[in-house]
């Protein structure tokens, strides 16, 4: 298996080893019950003593994982319905952000998500999770119209940042992510945003001006990638470890600095290991935010909105004005 | 366009400070050497090639604002370090460094003055100080100026000079760009005139945010723009960089910026821009108008 991280290895390779010994007292009907439980106990203590305690590192890492479920994978477990829609009606479809009408159960919204691939031709055809302007356009153009027939927003974030590229900076990626930012700010329906992966700056933050925004346990949102940091500030890429330590990039520390408003668990070992409950415990997290938004009146929810951001911030002020 | 390429060859910064320093300088896009005082009498401007030079927040505020009527707001907000950020050196020291180099406090200058006797907010980046980067204090400098452009209904500018975040606020830094979002959008919806002024250069997250969110967007000639820097870019994608590219003209050419406008036309051109607008509230304008209701 390459699709493994360092830390991983270890659990990974008793885990297969259990597996072995089953199959093998199955086929031999051997008795192995004494020497089964003994490994799985041993694996149960591994489990625990490695993600009990990740460092920021090992938990972006554990953000990148090539099994990590995607946005998609989300969509295909939790939503009854989806119709994907494409294009921004002005350049082209970017496949590197999803959006469409989804429902789950008796719920619809207006789904938007950033979307990375699973093998080389789709992570291609997807770039990496990395959007152009036509990409934010697009979503703009979804929440626009969320917001004429009244559906909730919700979106779900993973990318490694807005795409750094020629093209993009021709058709205006900042303009697009700046618009995104003042359209979401005045939207008049609720936003639910949950970083689901990867939270890479402005690309990410593009579609993240929410209500409610909500951080899976592994998931990591940074305003620079701890390697694009590291060669700025250390001069040295290598020191990425030692950035994501400095930046204070995983859902625990964004919590602790109120960016975020709720951390979603993940299985033990991060979302990859277990799909289905990881899945689970989003559409639960989600489904109860969207109820506490649809009780709060529309002009509230702008207010709160507003005030939700204008307090982010922290700086020593001598002259006596309230902050926000 | 030879000046791309010659840009790449490099001015080192040394020879440029020693340069500086004397009556001589070296313009850094076209390396034609100028004499001191002459780039003092345009405005900072290359008389070979039109590249304008970085100047000082403060030199646009002597730009734009009618003499005597400018007046500082917000002065006493200073920066935190709420990471206890520390890479080769402690984001406290940087911090006191660029105070001693600037003589400011952040990288942002906020005030209240006149434009050819029209009432207007003014906020102008600091690139001298930290690049100009975005972090707490200038997101809150900027709302804040943002709310007294909405008790007065005077005309909001801001003129951008910026490398991108402040990476040593983490993604306190990164929420700067939707807290001054959430604000503009009032703006707009009160109908308040918003003029962005971009200058060399603008990029990252100020570019994806505030910069682009004029109502009329100009730029000074050959100002370097864009989401990504050129070095990110060139990486990513392993190819050279097209002539011009991210520079003024070219986003012009591609419909991203209203207008490219010359330093020493700069405030004609704006003064004239804000005559088909709303002005200030017709009992606020003038030398008595008070700042924000809310903040008295
Ligand atoms: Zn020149």
């Amino acid at each position: 298996m390459a699709e493994m991280l360092d830390f991983e290895k270890p659990i990974v390779e008793l885990e297969k080893k259990i597996d072995d010994l089953r199959q093998l007292a199955k086929q031999e009907n051997i008795e192995v019950a004494d020497e089964l439980k003994k490994l799985e106990k041993k694996a149960a203590k591994l489990r625990r003593d490695v993600f009990s305690r990740l460092s920021r590192w090992q938990r972006v890492q554990l953000a990148r994982h090539p099994l990590r479920p995607y946005a998609l994978d989300y969509v295909g477990r939790l939503a009854d319905e989806f119709i994907e829609l494409h294009g921004d009606r002005l350049f082209s479809d970017d496949e590197a952000l999803i959006a469409g009408l989804a429902r789950f159960g008796d719920r619809r919204v207006m789904l938007l998500g950033h979307q990375k691939g699973r093998d080389t031709k789709e992570k291609l055809r997807r770039n990496f999770g990395m959007a152009h302007p036509e990409g934010y356009r697009k979503a703009l153009r979804m929440m626009r119209m969320a917001e004429r027939f009244g559906l909730p927003v919700v979106t779900l974030v993973d990318t490694p940042g807005a795409f750094p590229g020629i093209e993009a900076e021709e058709r205006g990626q900042s303009v697009a992510i700046a618009d995104n930012l003042t359209a979401m700010a005045a939207l008049r329906v609720p936003i639910v945003s949950v970083i689901i992966g990867e939270g890479g700056s402005g690309g990410a933050l593009a579609i993240a001006v929410a209500d409610r925004v909500l951080m899976m346990e592994n998931a990591i949102y940074s305003v620079i990638s701890p390697e694009g940091c590291a060669a700025i500030l250390w001069a040295d890429r290598a020191k990425a470890q030692d950035a994501a330590e400095a930046l204070r990039v995983t859902a625990p520390d964004l919590m602790e600095l109120g960016i975020v408003d709720e951390v979603i668990p993940e299985p033990l070992g991060g979302a990859h290991r277990d799909p289905g409950e990881a899945a689970r415990a989003v559409g639960e997290a989600i489904d109860r935010r969207l109820d506490e938004l649809s009780r709060v009146p529309c002009d509230r929810l702008m207010e709160e909105r507003m005030a939700k951001f204008l307090g982010m911030g922290v700086f020593k002020d001598h002259s006596g004005v309230p902050h926000g | 366009m030879a000046w791309f390429s010659k840009k790449n060859r490099g001015v080192r910064a040394e020879k440029k400070k020693n340069l500086t320093d004397g009556l001589w300088v070296r313009c850094e896009f076209c390396e034609e050497i100028l004499y001191r005082k002459e780039l003092e009498r345009s405005l900072w401007t290359c008389g070979a090639c039109g590249f304008h030079f970085r100047i000082r927040s403060g030199d646009y505020v002597k730009i734009l604002i009618d003499e005597g009527t400018f007046e500082e707001i917000d002065a006493a907000l200073e920066p935190e370090d709420p990471l206890r950020f520390r890479d080769s050196k402690k984001y406290v020291d940087r911090l006191k460094a660029y105070q001693k180099k600037t003589g400011m406090k952040e990288a942002i200058l906020c005030g209240t003055g006149d434009i050819d006797g029209r009432r207007v907010t003014l906020a102008a980046l600091e690139f001298s100080f930290g690049g100009g980067s975005l972090g707490s204090v200038m997101g809150e400098k900027i709302v804040r100026a943002i709310r007294r452009s909405l008790g007065t209904g005077a005309p909001f500018l801001i003129v951008c000079s910026s490398g991108g975040a402040r990476m040593q606020e983490g993604i306190l830094s990164l929420m700067q760009m939707a807290k001054t979002s959430v604000m503009i959008a009032r703006l707009h919806e009160a109908k308040i005139p918003f003029l962005s002024i971009l200058t060399h250069p603008t990029t990252g997250g100020v570019s994806a945010s505030f910069a682009f969110q004029g109502d009329v967007i100009l730029a000074e000639p050959k100002a370097l723009i864009g989401f990504a820097g050129p070095r990110v870019i060139q990486q990513t994608i392993g190819q050279e960089l097209p002539e011009g590219f991210q520079r003024s003209e070219f986003l012009l050419d591609h419909g991203m910026v209203d207008k490219i406008v010359s330093r020493r036309d700069l405030k004609a051109t704006v003064s004239s821009i804000l005559s088909f607008f709303p002005g200030p509230h017709p009992t606020l304008s003038g030398d008595d108008a008070p700042g924000d209701a809310r903040e008295r």
